[in-house]
């Protein structure tokens, strides 16, 4: 497996090229807590190359010290490997699966479909303001994956008003008519939100989807 | 002792003509700098948990017990919830002109919003590829001085001539910010400022708020028909007539007074 390296600010990005192709690749993101290596297991038919992206803290990309992490960190990081790959179809699986709804809004003409698939990190956090927990210290602080993105990226806010937001972009500016497609099976107050939107498929499987955005 | 808690992109030494009428009346006065400000490491990422976390560490390495704690700006939001995880850790809390409300840019429709909206996150997204390489613009101490004047004019030129000896460094070309220049808020975000509010409605520990009536650029722009409703129970909302965002700083004396009146 070929591995690029991408600086994001002072994070160094594993890219991990799962299989050559010809065409547009297709870009896939881990769940909270696994790497790149947990997507090459993905059973997936698709002509373009096929690349797997290891977020902050995560897999052969750098921990850094001391946390901080954010969904939008994670958007940024997706931003990254795209403007290494150019247009793609993303595949994204639990906390993935939530950073492909936001990169597909954010990058709306260069994102051409994302789907959406189960995995550890697809609930996330509350849809309101919730009671806080304390946490001081952590053990194998420095060892992917980082713990602090795990603690911090499993209870991030996800209101509805703000996930629709990223739908109703990719809609409004990918000239897709239906750039987003959840093919997961638990549906979060978030997922829920985002199925009752307007070009957003659901009840598809990925690789129907997946033959859906080939096509575009 | 206490400790006082700077606002975003601010650094201890803007309490360095408050805190010491507060030490004068002999409290040991405890500030640090927040990750990535003044003199305190740059960090990989930077985030609200880890701020909180941040604080929490400083104030352990100094004390065990409950201590007051005084808090400006983004200072104060972040102590409200951390007195909220934590109440143990805060006897008495004093909240500087941090208590965000729910405002809405106003006469902007809908459309144009997500518009704004869908700019921002790009201009975002956009800096954090270039985010590494970024470094602070250099100036003389008065031009920087001057910069700074325009989110703060309010204060004195001398004073602000005063926190660019503090909060930048002299490089061979002039001075820069120590603020980290990697940091920018994308102005986008799931947060929302009511949190910060309902926050404020459930703490336990005695409160006092302080909020000046002008608006400033580095201000929240909240009001006090915005506050009171969520006020803890026994809390008290004191109004600065005629001040902005930096009451500590306008009013050191006035200020000091009432916060050692409230401790006591």
């Amino acid at each position: 497996m070929t591995t690029v390296t991408l600086a994001h600010n002072r994070i160094s990005l594993a890219l991990h090229e799962v299989r050559p192709g010809t065409g547009r690749p297709l870009l896939l993101l881990h769940g909270l807590g696994e790497s790149a290596a947990s997507m090459t297991r993905l059973d997936v038919g698709w002509d373009g190359p096929v690349w797997a992206l290891d977020f902050t803290g995560h897999g052969d990309s750098t921990v850094p010290f001391g946390g901080g992490y954010s969904c939008e960190i994670l958007m940024a990081d997706a931003d990254i490997a795209l403007r290494e790959l150019g247009e793609a179809t993303v595949v994204g699986r639990g906390l993935g699966a939530y950073i492909a709804l936001l990169i597909a809004g954010a990058r709306s003409s260069i994102v051409r479909g994302a789907v959406l698939l189960d995995g550890p990190g697809l609930a996330g956090g509350a849809v309101h303001v919730t009671s806080n927990t304390e946490t001081t210290t952590v053990e194998r602080a420095g060892q992917a994956p980082d713990p602090w993105a795990l603690i911090e990226l499993s209870h991030d806010a996800r209101p509805p008003t703000y996930v629709t937001t990223f739908a109703r972009l990719a809609l409004n500016g990918s000239g897709i008519p239906d750039p987003i497609a959840v093919a997961c099976k638990v549906t979060p107050p978030w997922v829920e939100a985002i199925s009752a939107e307007p070009g957003v498929l659901t009840d598809i499987g990925l690789q129907e989807a997946l033959d859906i955005y080939a096509q575009i | 002792m206490l400790f006082c808690v700077h606002g975003g992109s601010d650094f201890a030494g803007t309490f360095d003509v408050f805190a010491p009428l507060l030490a004068a009346a002999g409290w040991r006065v405890v500030a640090w700098d927040h990750r990535g400000h003044g003199d305190s490491d740059h960090a990989a990422l930077y985030g609200w948990d880890a701020d909180i976390r941040d604080a929490l560490s400083v104030m352990s390495r100094v004390t065990s017990a409950p201590a007051p704690v005084v808090a400006h700006s983004k200072g104060g939001a972040l102590m409200m919830q951390l007195a909220d995880g934590s109440p143990y850790r805060i006897s008495r809390l004093v909240n500087i002109d941090g208590m965000p409300s729910k405002r809405r840019m106003p006469d902007v429709p809908d459309h144009d919003q997500s518009r704004l909206l869908a700019d921002s996150i790009a201009s975002w997204l956009d800096f954090r590829h270039v985010a590494g390489d970024s470094n602070r613009k250099p100036g003389t101490l008065a031009e920087l001085a001057q910069r700074r004047g325009k989110m703060n004019p309010r204060l004195s030129t001398e004073w602000l001539e005063y926190l660019v000896t503090i909060g930048a460094r002299q490089d061979e070309d002039g001075w820069r910010w120590k603020l980290d220049p990697t940091m920018r808020f994308g102005g986008f975000g799931p947060w929302r400022p009511e949190w910060a509010s309902l926050r404020m409605a459930a703490l336990t520990v005695p409160f006092l708020g302080l909020l000046g009536t002008s608006d400033e650029p580095m201000g929240w722009g909240a009001r006090a028909r915005d506050v009171r409703p969520f006020l803890p129970a026994g809390g008290r909302l004191e109004l600065l007539d005629g001040v902005g965002h930096f009451i500590h700083i306008e009013e050191p004396d006035l200020v000091a007074g009432m916060v050692l009146e409230f401790l006591s």
